[in-house]
C-alpha cells in the first residue's frame, strides 16, 4: 500500500532493508527525529496549558480595571509581570485569556477551511472537465465577494454567536485551500499510480481519499500553517470592526491592534501579545515543516 | 549527522523578535533618539512672515460634497468655511461678527431681521454679491428637490417647515431681497440664535449662473464660484483639496495665507505621524492615547479647548428595566466616578458633566444636587436607590450597554461597567455595533437599554440640545416624554426676552434632569495640533476656524 | 486558443451576474441605509432622497435597473459622494491601487521566489533558517502594526520618506517616494507566503527523479535550478497568485487607510461603513471581473509551467 514512485535512491544498501511500513508510522518516526518540530510541539503544548490554566492561577482577573495602575510597565517584583493595559488590567492574565480566543479561532476556523477546501479542490481537480470548471467558477465568485458584508450579514441574521464567527471565517478561507489542492490534484492525476488505480476500476471517491489526499498532505499541511496566522489576523480585523469578540473578552489580535496605538508610550502593551502571537505562529510553522517532511511519500531516506 | 554546535534553529526566531521588541523605547526617555527639535520660528524679530504662505491641514473623512446645501459633516464645513461666507461670520475666538452683511437690524418683536450687505462683496469670478444671491441660496437650501439633509436647521424661518416638507413652494420662504444690498428674513418666532445659524453652510449663497450652467457639477474645481476668502482650485478625491486666494474677496487685503491644502485622513494616528513629519501644519484631531506624550514633548503645539458637545449615555425609557424607573436611572448615574473617567480613561481634558447642555454663554449650567457630593456619598445614595428599585446582590441588574465601534468609546464602556459592578454589583453586557447599524438600533428603541448618545451643537445656544429631548423630536431615542418639558420648550421658543428665555430653558433642563432620561458623562473638548509657525489660531467653542485669520511665520 | 478565450468569456458572464446579484441583495439585507445620519431628516427630504436614488422601488426592479445601466457602462451615482459617479471614482482610485498592488506583487514574487529558492538549495543551513525567519516575521506581524512602525522610523524620526498621502509631485519626479513604505508593507506579507511556498515546493522538486538525473549528468546547480527546477516548483506559487491578489486587495484596505492613499480599498471601506450601495457594488463588480480575468491568465501560465496539467 505504499506509494513509492520511481527508482530507489540507487545507493548500495549497506544494511538489511527494513520491512515495508505503513505511511503513518513512517511519518511518526521521521517526525520524532525532527528536533525543531518536536520542540515546537512541546512549546505549543506548554502554551495551551498556560492559556487554559494560567488565568485561574493569577492574582488578577483579566477583566478588572484598576484606576491607580493604568499603563504600568512590566516588573518582576511589582506584581504585574507584563505590566497593565490602558485600563489598568493585568496584561499577563489578559494575554493568556486572549490566547484562548486566538487559539480557538485558529483551530476551529482552519479545520473548517481544511475540510471544505480539500473536499472541494480534490474533487474538482480529479473529476476535471465541466465539473471542475463549474466548481472553480463558484470559487471565483466567492473570492470577489465583499467579505466584510458577508460577515456583517451573518452576524445580523444569526446573532453574535462566537462559534458562528469562527465558522464564517473558516468558510471564507477555504477558497485558497481549494485552489491549491486543485492545482496539485491536476498534476497528480496524471501520475502512474493514479492511472493504475483508475484502470483497475477503483471508484473515484476512493481514489481521491486513499491516493490523492495523502499525496496532497505535504502541500496542504504547509498551507494550513499559513492559514492559521491568516485566520487569527482576520479575526483581529473583525474585532477591530466590532464584529468579533466583545468586551471584556479579548484576543491577541485585538490586543495587538490596540497595543499598536500605544507603540511609543507603552510598548509592552504591544510586545507581549505580539510575542505570544509570533511564538505560536513560529511553532505552527516548524510543526508544519516537520509534518511535511514526515509525510512526503517519496522520501524514504529519512534525515 | 548533526553538525557542530550552533544556535539551535528553533531559538533563532524568538531571539530575533525579542531583539526587535527591546529596541522599542520611548523617545522622550532616551537622549540619543530624536525628539522633535525646537524650531526657530519667526526670524530675528519673531514676527517675520514666511515667504511661502501655504497652509496644510489634516481634515478627517473626505467631504462628500462642496455644494454648501448638500454637504454635511464637520469636514465639509471646514472647507466650505474657507470657500464661502455667510451673512455672519466668526472671529478667531468664535465671536459673531459681520460677514457678507456689514450690519443688520432686528424688529422689536424679534421676528424680522434686515441685513445690509457689504457693498464690495464679490464672487471669485468678479461678479458682485447681491442680496438676491442669499435669498436664492436660502430658498434652494430649503427646497426638498435639493435633497439637502440639513435643511431642518432653517426651521426658524417663516414657512421653512412647510417648504422643506413640500407643502409650499420655495418662493414662499420668509426671505426677500428688498434691493441689491438689502435682505430681509422673516422668522416664525423670535430666535435669539439666528445670527449663529447664519454662519452655517446651509445658509450660504450660491452663484446662480454657475448653477444653471453646470448643474450637478457646479461644485467642482474650475466650476465652483464662491464668495469667501478662497476659491477651489483642485480636488482629488481621497487625496487633497487645494484652495487658492480669492482676490475679489471684499476683505482680501487682510488675508495672509495664499494657499490652503486639506488632506483627508480617517486615522488619527496616521494624521499625527504626518504632522510630526511636517507634512501637515495643523491636524483635525489628536489620538487620546498620545496626549500625555504630547503634553510632555510638544506642549505648545497641543491645543485643547472646550467644545460645544455633550457625551452622554441614554436610557431607553420606553422599555424595561428603565421604563418608569427613575431610581434605577439615578443609581446608575451616581455610581460613576466621572473624575476618574475624564482624568484617567479619556484624559484629553474633557469636563466631567452632570447635566445635558454644555457651558454656553448666558446659560447657567444645570447640575443635579448630587454633583457637589463626594463620590462616597454618591455611591451610598446609588446603593440606596438601587435597592429601592428592587435589586440586590442576589438579584443583580443585568443590563446591556450599547456603543458604536471606536476604541475610545469601548474603553469608557469597560470603565463604566467596572464601576457599576464595584459599587452596585450590576452585570453589564457590552455590545458594540458598526455606526450605521448602531444608529438604526438606537432609533428603533426596541432592543436598546443603555446606549451611547453624543450631541454636538449646531449653533451656540442651549436650544440645539434642549430640543432633542422634546417628545416629538425625531432624534429622541430615549423616548423621553414629559409634557411639562415640551411645554417649557414651546414657551421658550416664543419668548422674545433673551433672559426670560434662558431661564425657561434652564428650568426645562432641571425638570429633565430630575427624570434622568440621560446619563451625563462629559462635555467635549476640541483637540488639535498646530505648528508653532502658524499664528492666529484660537481654540473656540464651536471649533470653527477660518484660514484667512492665520499667517505663517518664517521657520 | 481563441476558442478558449471566447469560452472563458461566455462562462464569466453568468459568474459576474451571480456575483452582482448576491452582493446586491446581501447589501440591502444588511441593516442601516445610506441616509442614516445622526441628524434626523425631514420625512419629505428622506422620501425625495429615496426617490432620487430609486430606493422606493421594489428590489427586483432596482436590480434590473442596475443591470441595465451596468450594461451601458454606468455604475450609477455614488450615494456618499453626492456629486460624483461611481465610474469616475473607480477610474480615479484604480490606478492608485494598481500601482500599489502591482509593485507589491512584483517585489513579492521576485523576492519571495528568490528567497524561497535560496532556502531550498541551502536546506537546513543558516541561509535557510535566516530566510525563513524573515518570512515568518512577515507573516506574523500584522500590517497595521508594521505600517505605523515603519512610518515612525522612516518618516517621523529619520525624515527620509513621506509619512503618507500620494504627494503632489508626478511619479518620476519624487512621487515614487510616497509609494515606498506602502509597497514594502504590503509586499512583506506576500513575500513571506511566496517564499515559504517556493521553498516547500522547490524542496519537493529538487528531490524528484528528473532533477536527480540532471544532477547525475553533471549539470551545474544554477542550470538545474533555472532550467529544470524552477518551472514545476512555481506551480503552487502560481496557483497562489490568485489568493495573493485577493490578499493584496484586502491588505491594501488597511495600507491605504494608514497611508492616506486614494485607492479602491479605501473607497471600499468607507462605502461599506456608509452603505454606499453603488460604490461598493461597483468596486465588487470591478474586482470580480478583474479576478476572473486574472485567474484565466493564471490557468494559462499553469499550462505553460506544468504540461502535465493541461487538459
Amino acid at each position: 500500500m505504499s506509494e513509492i514512485v520511481g527508482a530507489p535512491t540507487g545507493a548500495i544498501p549497506t544494511s538489511i532493508p527494513e520491512p515495508p511500513r505503513s505511511l503513518w508510522s513512517d511519518a511518526w518516526s521521521t517526525l520524532r527525529h525532527n528536533r525543531a518540530a518536536m520542540t515546537a510541539a512541546v512549546v505549543l503544548g506548554i502554551l495551551v496549558v498556560l492559556v487554559l490554566f494560567g488565568p485561574s492561577l493569577s492574582h488578577y482577573r483579566f477583566d478588572k480595571p484598576n484606576w491607580d495602575d493604568i499603563a504600568v510597565p512590566p516588573s518582576l517584583t511589582g506584581g504585574h509581570l507584563f505590566g497593565t493595559d490602558s485600563l489598568g488590567r493585568d496584561l499577563y492574565t489578559r494575554t493568556l485569556m486572549g490566547g484562548r480566543m486566538s487559539l480557538l479561532v485558529g483551530i476551529v476556523s482552519t479545520l473548517v477551511s481544511l475540510i471544505i477546501g480539500i473536499a472541494w479542490g480534490a474533487t474538482a481537480g480529479f473529476l476535471g472537465g465541466r465539473v471542475d470548471r463549474v466548481m472553480m467558477r463558484i470559487v471565483d465568485i466567492l473570492y470577489a465577494l465583499p467579505f466584510m458584508f458577508l460577515v456583517i450579514l451573518l452576524m445580523v441574521l444569526f446573532g453574535r454567536n462566537i462559534v458562528l464567527i469562527f465558522v464564517a471565517i473558516g468558510a471564507i478561507n477555504w477558497l485558497d485551500m481549494a485552489r491549491i489542492v486543485r492545482g496539485q490534484t491536476l498534476g497528480l492525476k496524471q501520475r502512474e499510480f493514479i492511472e493504475a488505480a483508475r484502470v483497475s476500476g477503483v471508484r473515484p471517491a476512493r481514489i481521491i481519499l486513499r491516493h490523492i489526499v495523502p499525496n496532497l498532505l505535504g502541500v496542504v499541511v504547509i498551507y494550513v500553517t499559513l492559514t492559521i496566522p491568516q485566520v487569527i489576523l482576520v479575526e483581529s480585523f473583525l474585532s477591530f470592526l466590532g464584529l468579533g469578540v466583545q468586551e471584556p473578552m479579548t484576543s491577541w489580535g485585538v490586543m495587538v491592534s490596540d497595543g499598536a496605538l500605544d507603540m511609543e508610550n507603552a510598548p509592552w502593551m504591544l510586545v507581549f501579545p505580539a510575542v505570544f502571537l509570533a511564538i505560536t505562529l513560529f511553532c505552527f510553522n516548524y510543526l508544519g515543516d516537520g509534518l511535511r517532511d514526515a509525510l512526503d511519500p517519496r522520501d524514504r531516506s529519512g534525515r | 549527522m548533526r553538525g557542530p554546535k550552533r544556535v539551535p534553529r528553533w531559538l533563532v526566531l524568538p531571539l530575533a523578535s525579542l531583539l526587535v521588541a527591546a529596541g522599542c523605547s520611548r523617545p522622550g526617555d532616551d537622549p540619543t533618539l530624536p525628539v522633535p527639535r525646537t524650531v526657530q520660528v519667526g526670524g530675528a524679530s519673531g514676527e517675520e512672515l514666511a515667504a511661502l504662505q501655504v497652509l496644510r491641514k489634516g481634515n478627517g473623512t473626505e467631504p462628500e460634497s462642496l455644494d454648501p446645501h448638500r454637504a454635511e459633516g464637520v469636514t465639509s464645513s471646514n472647507v466650505l468655511r474657507d470657500l464661502f461666507e455667510g451673512l455672519v461670520t466668526e472671529a478667531p475666538d468664535g465671536k459673531l461678527i459681520p460677514g457678507a452683511a456689514e450690519s443688520w437690524t432686528v424688529s422689536a418683536d424679534g421676528r424680522v431681521y434686515t441685513f445690509r450687505l457689504q457693498p464690495n462683496g464679490r464672487w471669485s469670478n468678479g461678479d458682485p454679491v447681491v442680496a438676491e444671491d442669499f435669498a436664492f441660496g436660502l430658498r434652494r437650501s430649503a427646497d426638498p428637490a435639493t435633497l439637502s439633509e440639513y435643511s431642518a436647521i432653517l426651521y426658524p424661518i417663516d414657512n421653512a417647515d412647510a417648504v422643506v416638507n413640500g407643502k409650499l413652494p420655495p418662493d414662499r420662504l420668509g426671505v426677500r431681497a428688498i434691493d441689491l444690498h438689502t435682505l430681509e428674513i422673516r422668522l416664525h418666532s423670535p430666535t435669539p440664535y439666528l445670527l449663529g445659524l447664519l454662519t452655517h453652510s446651509s445658509t450660504y449663497p450660491v452663484h446662480r449662473p454657475s448653477l444653471q450652467k453646470f448643474g450637478d457639477r457646479f461644485a467642482r474645481p474650475g466650476n465652483l464660484v464662491s464668495n469667501g476668502a478662497y476659491r477651489l482650485n483642485a480636488w482629488v478625491v481621497q487625496s487633497y483639496i487645494q484652495l487658492l486666494r480669492n482676490p475679489y474677496y471684499w476683505e482680501n487685503g487682510k488675508t495672509t495665507i495664499n494657499e490652503v491644502w486639506y488632506y483627508p485622513v480617517e486615522n488619527a494616528e496616521s494624521e499625527l505621524n504626518r504632522y510630526r513629519a511636517n507634512e501637515f501644519d495643523m491636524t483635525e484631531t489628536v489620538p487620546n492615547r498620545q496626549i500625555p506624550w504630547l503634553r510632555r514633548n510638544l506642549p505648545r503645539e497641543l491645543h485643547i479647548a472646550p467644545y460645544l458637545g455633550s457625551y452622554v449615555y441614554g436610557f431607553n425609557t420606553s422599555q424595561p428595566p428603565f421604563k418608569d424607573n427613575i431610581p434605577l436611572r439615578k443609581a446608575l448615574a451616581m455610581a460613576l466616578d466621572r473624575d476618574i473617567l475624564v482624568g484617567k480613561i479619556t484624559g484629553a481634558g474633557e469636563i466631567a458633566a452632570y447635566g445635558w447642555v454644555p457651558p454656553v454663554t448666558g446659560y447657567r449650567n444645570q447640575q443635579p444636587v448630587w454633583a457637589g457630593w463626594t463620590q462616597e456619598q454618591r455611591n451610598a445614595e446609588a446603593r440606596r436607590l438601587y435597592a429601592e428599585a428592587g435589586y440586590s446582590a442576589e438579584k443583580p441588574l443585568r443590563v446591556q450597554l450599547l456603543h458604536n465601534t471606536e476604541i475610545n468609546h469601548r474603553r469608557l464602556a469597560v470603565a463604566m461597567a467596572a464601576m457599576w459592578r464595584d459599587v452596585l454589583g450590576v452585570e453589564t453586557e457590552i455590545l458594540n455595533q458598526e455606526w450605521q447599524v448602531f444608529l438604526q438600533t438606537r432609533r428603533t428603541r426596541i432592543d436598546t437599554q443603555v446606549f451611547r448618545y453624543g450631541w454636538i451643537g449646531d449653533y451656540n445656544d442651549p436650544f440645539t440640545f434642549a430640543e432633542i429631548l422634546d417628545s416629538k423630536h425625531g432624534l429622541n431615542d430615549m423616548a423621553y416624554n414629559n409634557p411639562r418639558y415640551d411645554q417649557l420648550l414651546l414657551q421658550a421658543s416664543r419668548e422674545a426676552d433673551p433672559a426670560v428665555r434662558m431661564a425657561t430653558l434652564e428650568e426645562a433642563e432641571r425638570i429633565m434632569l430630575d427624570d434622568m432620561p440621560i446619563l451625563p458623562i462629559y462635555y467635549y473638548v476640541s483637540k488639535q495640533m498646530v505648528k508653532p509657525w502658524v499664528q492666529g489660531f484660537e481654540g473656540n467653542i464651536m471649533d470653527h476656524h477660518h484660514s484667512r485669520h492665520f499667517r505663517i511665520l518664517k521657520h | 486558443m481563441l476558442r478558449l478565450i471566447i469560452r472563458r468569456l461566455l462562462e464569466s458572464i453568468p459568474t459576474l451576474l451571480i456575483l452582482i446579484a448576491v452582493t446586491f441583495f446581501m447589501m440591502r439585507m444588511a441593516p442601516g441605509g445610506p441616509f442614516d445620519s445622526e441628524k434626523r431628516l425631514a420625512p419629505e427630504i428622506e422620501a425625495n432622497l429615496r426617490a432620487a436614488y430609486h430606493l422606493d422601488e421594489p428590489l427586483y426592479q432596482q436590480f434590473g435597473r442596475y443591470l441595465w445601466n451596468l450594461a451601458q457602462g454606468d455604475f450609477g451615482p455614488s450615494f456618499q459622494y453626492r456629486d460624483r459617479s461611481v465610474t469616475e471614482l473607480i477610474a480615479g482610485g484604480f490606478p492608485v491601487s494598481l500601482k500599489l498592488g502591482g509593485f507589491a506583487m512584483l517585489i513579492a514574487v521576485l523576492g519571495g521566489v528568490t528567497l524561497g529558492s535560496l532556502a531550498a538549495l541551502r536546506q537546513n543551513k543558516p541561509a535557510d533558517y535566516g530566510t525563513m525567519a524573515v518570512a515568518m516575521t512577515g507573516i506574523s506581524v500584522p500590517n497595521f502594526v508594521l505600517a505605523p512602525l515603519l512610518v515612525l522610523v522612516f518618516a517621523v524620526y529619520l525624515g527620509w520618506l513621506p509619512a503618507g498621502g500620494l504627494g503632489e509631485a508626478a511619479f518620476w519626479q519624487g512621487g515614487w517616494k510616497n509609494l515606498v513604505l506602502p509597497v514594502i508593507t504590503l509586499a512583506l506579507t506576500q513575500v513571506a507566503y511566496i517564499a515559504r511556498l517556493t521553498r516547500g515546493s522547490m524542496i519537493e522538486v529538487l528531490r524528484s527523479n528528473y532533477i536527480r538525473t540532471a544532477r547525475a549528468q553533471g549539470l551545474s546547480t544554477v542550470t538545474i535550478l533555472v532550467r529544470h527546477a524552477l518551472k514545476p516548483a512555481l506551480v503552487p506559487v502560481v496557483s497562489y497568485l490568485g489568493p495573493a491578489t485577493a490578499g493584496l486587495i484586502t491588505g491594501s484596505v488597511v495600507i491605504e487607510q494608514i497611508f492616506g492613499l486614494p485607492g479602491l480599498g479605501r473607497y471600499f471601506v468607507q462605502g461599506a461603513l456608509n452603505r454606499d450601495y453603488t460604490l461598493v457594488l461597483g468596486i465588487v463588480v470591478f474586482y470580480g471581473a478583474l479576478i476572473i480575468a486574472f485567474n484565466f491568465l493564471v490557468d494559462l501560465i499553469y499550462g505553460w509551467l506544468d504540461p502535465r496539467s493541461r487538459e
